[in-house]
């Protein structure tokens, strides 16, 4: 049961504006709230320009908050002072991004892109122990160590994603967050990369957010799932039921347009467009939990609305 | 030309780029027909040759490319023997290109209107101002809001779906018979996505387009193409009907693609990745290129390459698997599934499909 679960992560009204008090104010997240469960997988999604990216570069301290809390094993993260803070919080937390072209440095070899988070926190004994280390991490993603001497532009995009992985591995992080980091791989490969991530969380009880616009990957790779738009989360709840039943018609409309490698399917799509001023008349709104587990953004006259499509798609009885 | 619908016929295609590493061996005696009307999806990983074909098409190899062999025949003409000049009068006018990415395709420094009306100028011999109202309609088709007041602004003025939207009007301001789309929607969100293969669609029924659509995105593929045909390492491994890709698939490679792929309702346990990487074609592999990466090899794929082996009249698979003396095998689940859907779509529509021939 979720409640007997630790938390992880806690985001309370997480605020991270750009461009504070100037006349292009630019509110990427806006008062967005969540956790996340140890173990699982958080998948965040929404159109370019939600604030998905932001929200995750914003929990990793990649920016400084704007508003809000940011509470990670217990510890507010968002008020992190100093070099000493920050580089125990990083051990902890890593990230993987989207592009594995441009995140990995063309002009280190392989192992010292893998063991810098080894050197920066001193995990290793001597150089035959960093060795070793960085050995077992490219085995640990299906790599061989003979690559360990390479260069990031000998390798195939799967394979640099593996080396980003690996790199995020080394420092024994709990909580990892992956950036789209399928996006630019083919699609045989892109398996390959769900794969080993979904393997790795079990052996090392990672917990992962996933951060994409692929729809159908983040539904199978995800626990839960929160629906971005305009900086703001409109839906949470778990991956089935937000893809089964979506409750928010923005969730509605983006899970419509997904296409489906189903001919017979597609001819008979059905697209749901969804109006954009909906959220934009001046309502209070705010995350109500609809079905257990279940949230959705509403204002106060719209909470039995949304209760009726709960009843209706069977998530709750009366 | 074989057959008075296709508007374009490829044969035997070999392309070879020359790099510092050797010859790298691009296309490999690829042939396909486009129909009036239709839309062809060529599906494929990077580096499988989707790209190289279609640019050698458009005349716009790069310049360490030499076409070794084959044709490319557009109305009775071979294309390859062309020159740059003549190439210049069927580019943007019989053979119009949609690239993947709208930002580098449009010039940042003109006005989208120009921009659109520079084809119509340029082959159709228009005054600037009979050319700009003409790009102005086109605006209206392909769905800019408030096109008068926007038709002076340049393309950073635009988010990426109203880009190329532009870009789309550019490639069929001139109502070119063959419109090349190479990823047109890779770049765009899903709801974008939508919108601008629902126009692409809308724009084929009115101008009968034949349309060339290359992507790896095979839920694209599913609700645009008429016909698919699967690329690998080179060449075509498998092409047919959408409904025959989908339903019926043959060759191991597009099982694994179907099969690496999760749909909505893909519950737990682990993908079906496929295996490996594609092979190098600086020296590409005897036999099928897909056996190593495949389950289902046998001896004679690592030592001829199959031919294609038919399946229907419209559906074609180069895998030694439909050799009569193959043995039978069991494809993956996944696609055992799709087959029995494709045997129950059979049924109820062959009685309609008699009646319609007499």
């Amino acid at each position: 049961m979720p409640d007997e679960r630790k938390k992880i992560l806690e985001v309370h009204h997480l605020k991270q504006y750009f461009n504070v008090g100037k006349k292009d104010e630019v509110r990427a997240v806006d008062d967005v709230s969540f956790d996340i469960y140890e173990g699982e997988t958080f998948g965040l999604v929404g159109e370019s320009g939600s604030g998905k990216t932001t929200c995750g570069r914003a929990i990793i301290r990649l920016y400084d908050p704007t508003d809000g809390e940011i509470i990670f094993n217990g510890k507010d993260i968002s008020k992190l002072k100093g070099k000493k803070e920050m580089h125990e919080f990083r051990r902890e937390m890593q990230m993987i991004f989207q592009d594995p072209y441009a995140s990995l440095n063309p002009r280190m070899k392989v192992k010292d892109i893998v063991a810098e988070g080894i050197d920066i926190h001193g995990l290793a004994k001597d150089d035959a122990d960093r060795t070793k280390q960085v050995e077992d991490l490219l085995e640990t993603v299906g790599l061989n160590k003979d690559h360990s001497s390479r260069y990031p532009h000998e390798f195939s995009g799967g394979q640099r994603q593996r080396i980003g992985i690996a790199r995020a591995l080394a420092v024994e992080p709990k909580f990892i967050i992956a950036d789209e980091p399928i996006s630019a791989l083919d699609v045989s490969i892109q398996a390959q990369v769900v794969n080993l991530m979904k393997e790795l969380q079990v052996k090392q009880n990672l917990t992962y957010l996933f951060i994409a616009h692929d729809l159908s990957m983040v539904k199978y790779i995800s626990d839960r799932i929160g629906v971005m738009h305009y900086g703001k989360i409109l839906e949470i709840g778990p991956a089935d039921e937000v893809y089964g039943h979506p409750l928010h018609d923005y969730t509605k409309s983006l899970i419509s347009a997904v296409p489906v490698p189903d001919p017979e399917f597609e001819r008979n799509r059905k697209q749901v467009a969804y109006d954009e001023t909906a959220e934009m008349d001046g309502k209070k709104r705010r995350m109500v939990e609809i079905a257990p587990g279940h949230f959705v953004r509403a204002a106060e006259d719209e909470v039995a609305m949304y209760t009726q499509r709960a009843v209706d798609a069977g998530l709750i009885t009366e | 030309m074989e057959n008075p619908e296709n508007v374009i016929e490829v044969r035997n295609l070999e392309i070879n780029f020359h790099t510092y590493a050797g010859e790298v061996k691009a296309i490999r005696d690829v042939s396909f027909d486009l129909r009036k009307g239709e839309t062809l999806a060529i599906v494929g990983e990077s580096g499988s040759g989707k790209s190289v074909t279609t640019r050698s098409l458009m005349g716009l190899l790069a310049p360490n490319a030499e076409i070794k062999k084959g044709s490319i025949m557009f109305h009775g003409d071979d294309i390859i023997k062309k020159s740059e000049k003549e190439m210049q009068h069927i580019r943007g006018k019989d053979i119009a290109m949609i690239f993947q990415d709208p930002m580098t395709s449009l010039d940042p420094t003109m006005r989208i209107g120009m921009q659109i009306a520079e084809p119509l100028m340029k082959h159709k011999g228009l005054k600037k101002k009979e050319a700009i109202a003409q790009a102005l309609e086109m605006l209206k088709l392909v769905g800019i809001t408030n096109p008068e007041g926007r038709i002076n602004d340049y393309p950073y003025q635009f988010s990426g779906g109203m880009r190329q939207r532009i870009v789309i009007a550019i490639a069929l301001v001139c109502y070119p018979e063959v419109l090349i789309a190479d990823e047109p929607t890779t770049a765009l969100d899903v709801t974008i996505q939508a919108q601008i293969l629902d126009l692409m669609k809308d724009l084929q029924n009115r101008i009968d387009t034949s349309i060339i659509f290359i992507t790896h995105d095979l839920g694209v593929v599913a609700g645009m193409a008429d016909r698919v045909a699967v690329m690998y390492a080179g060449k075509i491994v498998e092409y047919g009907t959408v409904d025959e890709i989908f339903f019926n698939p043959q060759h191991p490679y597009t099982w694994g693609l179907l099969n690496s792929m999760p749909t909505l309702d893909t519950e737990g346990g682990s993908l079906s990745a496929i295996p490996g990487t594609p092979p190098d074609l600086l020296d590409p592999p005897v036999g099928d290129a897909f056996a190593a990466r495949s389950d289902y090899a046998m001896k004679i794929d690592t030592q001829q390459e199959p031919p294609f082996f038919k399946v229907s009249d419209t559906h074609y698979a180069a895998t030694w698997l439909l050799h009569p003396d193959a043995p039978k095998v069991t494809p993956p689940a996944e696609i055992v599934r799709r087959q029995q859907k494709f045997a129950a779509m059979q049924k109820p529509e062959a009685p309609i499909k008699s009646d319609t021939k007499e």
